[in-house]
């Protein structure tokens, strides 16, 4: 097998990133016993300001203050990464401002209707097991890769 | 939560952004390069981490008692229906547009990639309008 083929940048760091990531989740669980998917994040946070009965819910509200300490940690994670000299200081995103908004959107609203994401079903619920969340991770990556193949057939980046 | 807690909860997020970072996962053109079959590293960044997660989710709970400084374990709650699925039918549409998923945009943002403020944006009145729309039940 042609393993430069299949990671052409190399497989070191996204074996490593994925063992830390991994990790993160582990020490959530392990601590507060926390399950520590990112998309509630989007909908919980809402329930500070928005009055829709919907964002009242107890699971939203309760949850509210320590899923936006756990989004900072995401930040402060990355910006260590950066401080370390991770980074590639002539790095910019390329992928256009519409496909990035267009593209939140509908990730937005899917992940919360299906109540989770890569992280909720992909990370948390393969891990405990739960055919849902395989069949919804089989799901996303379908339609993703169907569409991120389309986009460039379209014109897009 | 306990102020130990709330650390916890804060260096598990760091935990996390670092690996996505590291990973570059938060470069939505690496993401993007996997979804057209040219990358596969974002296989092992997933598998990486649920092998992990597996070994804490599974044994935790049977060598403690309870969490370190918590109450009771939860579990992540997750059923076989039509919004499970078409939710994920639609998330993923998103995120083959963008390559950008609700982690890598939040911690994109440690890296000075603003461009994902556009994302995170985006995604917060994604899920206001699912909550507006679709969160009868």
């Amino acid at each position: 097998m042609d393993w430069n083929a299949l990671f052409p940048f190399g497989y070191a760091h996204y074996l490593g990133g994925g063992l830390i990531i991994g990790c993160g989740v582990a020490l959530l669980f392990l601590t507060t016993g926390l399950i520590g998917g990112m998309s509630t994040v989007f909908s919980s946070t809402w329930s500070f300001v928005s009055r829709l009965p919907y964002f009242a819910q107890a699971r939203f509200r309760d949850s509210r203050g320590w899923r936006l300490i756990y989004a900072a940690g995401l930040i402060l994670g990355a910006a260590l990464w950066w401080a370390l000299g991770g980074g590639d200081a002539a790095y910019r995103v390329t992928i256009p401002w519409w496909q990035l908004a267009a593209g939140g959107f509908i990730a937005g609203f899917g992940a919360r209707m299906s109540n989770g994401c890569t992280s909720g079903h992909g990370i948390c619920g393969m891990a405990s097991l739960q055919a849902p969340s395989l069949l919804a991770v089989l799901t996303f990556l379908a339609t993703a890769i169907a569409t991120a193949h389309l986009v460039l057939a379209l014109g897009g980046r | 939560m306990k102020p130990l807690s709330w650390l916890m909860v804060l260096a598990s997020g760091a935990l996390f952004g670092f690996g996505l970072a590291w990973s570059t996962m938060i470069r939505p053109e690496v993401v993007l390069s996997f979804l057209r079959l040219q990358d596969f590293g974002l296989l092992l960044v997933l598998g990486g981490a649920v092998v992990v997660t597996f070994l804490a989710y599974r044994f935790g709970p049977r060598l403690l008692e309870r969490p370190l400084l918590g109450t009771v374990f939860g579990r992540h709650p997750s059923v076989l229906d039509a919004r499970t699925i078409g939710g994920a039918a639609l998330f993923g549409i998103g995120w083959g547009i963008s390559g950008v998923c609700p982690g890598p945009a939040i911690a994109g943002l440690g890296a000075g990639q603003w461009e994902l403020l556009v994302s995170v944006a985006a995604m917060l009145a994604g899920a206001w309008v699912q909550g507006r729309v679709g969160g009868a039940s």
